[in-house]
């Protein structure tokens, strides 16, 4: 198998986000083994892979939170290592697994991170308010964030990734713990993103909603990519997931748990 | 069942210890501290045996285990889960028998130094009796007895404080007015014991009450039997037995409940469009930092609880003086008791980024600049911290009358504040500490993690120190020519200088960070 998925030359537009050799070892583990990935400008991008693969790590890594090892990235031709502050102005980020300053109400938290970002305070609080209607928490925008929802917390923490317009989406795990009726929202919200030009990468383990939702799909696994491309391409008349089970494989092949019957 | 359990808090105390050697080397200086705690408890126990009468030795034991055993009953409520590693909370999915949980989590406790401490410590107090063998065999048992009430006391009331607790507002608030009392004990202990000028006569009587409560009953029994007071001795023997039983019961009440009671977050809500500080400050980065810090200050107990310290840290050190130089030095000594507190309240900020933990993440992905995060942090520190010693300068003032030393205190405040600012502003873009998570109660911390954040922070200290001394001495200066010219002079040089360590670390600061900021993420991303 082929470790890249990189951009045929003279395809048109630079790649929205563009990944080389990036690596990234922790102690003894090797996380991101030498990575390259191209995500073209427009797509729907799709990051596939089991537990502990290394999508997170690269994840942060191509956004600046992370320093790789080795490797570089760019986004829309900004190197994001070299030049960080006009990289991450181009990024909207939703990270999996960190906090949020959640002592804030969801209406401070999205304003938080607008006049981070140096925007203005009117196009901030018009924004804020456009957010908070679209993912259902305007009845909570005064409420603390600590108190929250799993679900809540997520979708304010996509609010303030997208308050600044961003160019590039990158969403670590965005789906988790958001009902259906939530979901269904915020994947409008993203398909009128792409639509509009943007490019939206999402990290996700429900293969079933990548294939339903990306036009592209990179699967990842062990630091490594093991196929990228359009969703048609990777999956190739497959169903997405059992393509991901024959490339990644550890099915188990045993009878299962003969005891856990009851009868 | 029991063993599992026990040997859960061993693994999780080796593999906090395999994470990081300094973790190491704190549990060694814990241990360190607990043996020679230790030794010199057994050996003032066995010099007590050979010297003592056995009335003397008796009531030294009772006051020594009643307090001992109020240790164990508040320190948990203070902390507030001083050490939860084994929280009952995550076991519920794992339908452990009541028994088997209760007696695993008693056992479990000795498992670490406080623990250990208390049992052999307890057990020793036979070595006080030796000369009368059976007096040390009933001290053995009733040794072992008292240090297990000691643990069962504290789970007990830990488990009865959570259930009791459970909302989150009520435990941020809880949280830090018991600091109050802790800040407040040495003048506390101070006042009382100066009360209570006829010591030695008060304490065998002290001694003998308590020997007949739950609190020091136990620890009376070998006494009686020294004394040949059989009666008594079985009396106070049931009474022991019965407090644990107490306890235990306590204990399994609350501890079933909280098993089936999920934690409950109480909310605040305001009405939308309520922008708090962020409506005040200037909507830039700088600002916006500011006004999150702001606002951290105010709704987050770990900065709160500073913030309400800080102003009896002067009062502390009043009462202090006055015992020594009585009330001619008060008006001075408020003064610069203000300049320490408002360096306090700007030194919180060396951990700031340590506090924010993973939510530092934001500042990284928005590429906020180094410079705009620390001005902003720097900004909400000051604002809490000038007007605090400025307030204290001013009593000061009033108090003595002395209103021409006034601007001197007020250039020491300024001065301090200046170098506390500035130094934090680039030390905490260069080191992370261990500090409590978000969430947390400001008081928990982790076994043995502090060593290398001590480190640091007198490190800053030494050097914030330095940066305000040469206020201090124009001001020293000042007192010995007796010239109010100086008092002008110190207020100027701390205006100038404040506003030089302020700018240069926010300068020196700012540019650390923008090198530096993923590994400060990656920092504090290990606690979590």
């Amino acid at each position: 198998m082929t470790n890249t998925a990189i951009q045929p030359p003279g395809a048109g537009l630079p790649p929205a986000l563009s990944i080389r050799g990036l690596s990234k070892r922790f102690g003894a583990k090797v996380a991101v083994d030498g990575i390259d990935l191209d995500v073209p400008a427009g797509s729907f991008y799709g990051l596939v892979g089991p537990n502990g693969a290394g999508k997170t790590t690269s994840l942060s890594m191509a956004t600046g939170l992370l320093r790789p090892d080795a490797g570089a990235v760019t986004v829309h031709g900004v190197d994001v290592w070299a030049q960080p502050l006009a990289a991450k102005r181009l990024m909207g980020l939703l990270p999996d697994g960190v906090r949020l300053f959640d002592r804030l109400t969801g209406e401070q938290l999205v304003s938080y991170a607008g006049l981070l970002r140096g925007m203005d305070k009117d196009t901030v609080a018009a924004r804020v308010k456009d957010l908070l209607q679209a993912l259902d928490l305007a009845k909570d925008a005064g409420t603390l964030v600590v108190d929250y929802s799993a679900g809540m917390t997520k979708k304010i923490a996509l609010a303030s990734a997208l308050i600044h317009a961003p160019r590039l989406l990158v969403l670590d795990e965005p789906f988790e713990s958001v009902d259906p009726v939530s979901a269904a929202n915020i994947r409008d919200i993203l398909h009128d993103y792409v639509a509009s030009g943007g490019t939206v990468i999402v990290s996700s383990h429900v293969m079933d909603l990548v294939q339903r939702m990306c036009d592209h799909v990179a699967v990842i696994a062990a630091g490594r990519v093991l196929a990228a491309g359009t969703v048609e391409e990777v999956r190739g008349g497959q169903s997405l997931e059992d393509k991901f089970v024959e490339l990644v494989g550890g099915r188990n092949q045993t009878a299962g748990l003969q005891w856990l019957r009851t009868s | 069942m029991v063993a599992h359990l026990l040997r859960l808090k061993l693994t999780l105390l080796r593999n906090s210890i395999k994470r990081s050697p300094w973790q190491l080397v704190g549990l060694i200086l814990a241990g360190v501290y607990g043996l020679g705690m230790l030794a010199t408890a057994l050996v003032a126990l066995a010099v007590a045996g050979s010297v003592g009468e056995p009335q003397a030795i008796g009531t030294a034991i009772v006051l020594a285990g009643s307090a001992l055993l109020v240790g164990w009953l508040v320190v948990p409520v203070l902390a507030s889960g001083l050490d939860m590693t084994l929280d009952p909370a995550r076991f519920t999915t794992y339908s452990i028998p009541m028994k088997s949980l209760l007696a695993g989590l008693a056992l479990s406790s000795f498992i670490g130094v406080p623990g250990a401490v208390t049992l052999i410590a307890s057990m020793g107090t036979a070595a006080a009796w030796w000369r009368h063998p059976g007096a040390a065999a009933a001290a053995l048992l009733c040794g072992a007895l008292g240090a297990l009430t000691c643990m069962i006391a504290s789970r007990a009331i830990t488990a009865a404080s959570t259930s009791l607790a459970s909302s989150r507002r009520f435990k941020d608030v809880s949280g830090m007015v018991v600091l109050v009392p802790l800040v407040l004990m040495g003048p506390i202990i101070a006042g009382v014991s100066s009360g209570i000028s006829d010591f030695s006569e008060y304490l065998p009587q002290l001694a003998g009450t308590l020997s007949w409560t739950p609190l020091g009953a136990v620890w009376a029994v070998p006494a009686d039997i020294a004394a040949g007071a059989f009666g008594p001795a079985a009396l106070k023997f049931l009474i022991a037995l019965a407090t644990l039983a107490a306890l235990t019961w306590i204990w399994k009440v609350c501890l079933a409940k909280a098993l089936v009671t999920p934690a409950y977050a109480g909310s605040a809500k305001r009405s939308p469009g309520k922008l708090g500080f962020f409506a005040t400050f200037p909507p830039t980065p700088a600002g916006a930092v500011a006004a999150r810090c702001l606002t951290y200050w105010i709704r987050d107990p770990r900065y709160s609880a500073g913030l309400i310290i800080a102003p009896l840290i002067p009062l502390v050190m009043v009462f202090g003086a006055s015992q020594a130089s009585g009330l001619d030095a008060l008006g001075p000594i408020i003064g610069f008791g203000g300049a320490f507190a408002a360096f306090m309240v700007a030194w919180s900020i060396s951990a700031d980024i340590s506090y924010d933990n993973t939510a530092f993440a934001l500042h990284l992905a928005t590429g906020v600049d180094g410079r705009a995060d620390r001005a902003g942090r720097a900004a909400a520190a000051g604002i809490l911290a000038l007007p605090l010693g400025l307030l204290f300068a001013l009593a000061g003032a009033i108090i003595s009358g002395d209103w021409a030393s006034l601007p001197g205190t007020v250039g020491l405040v300024l001065g301090a504040t200046g170098a506390g600012l500035g130094m934090a502003s680039v030390l905490s873009s260069r080191f992370t500490m261990n500090v409590p998570l978000p969430g947390d109660s400001p008081m928990k911390s982790k076994p043995g993690n502090n060593f290398s954040s001590v480190l640091v922070q007198l490190g800053g200290f030494a050097g914030a120190a330095v940066l305000a001394a040469p206020v201090a001495i124009v001001l020293a200066l000042g007192a010995m020519a007796d010239n109010p010219v100086f008092s002008w002079l110190a207020l100027a040089v701390g205006l100038v200088l404040g506003a030089v360590y302020v700018v240069a670390g926010i300068r020196l600061g700012g540019a650390e960070y923008n090198r530096r900021a993923p590994e400060l993420l990656q920092a504090v991303s290990v606690d979590r």
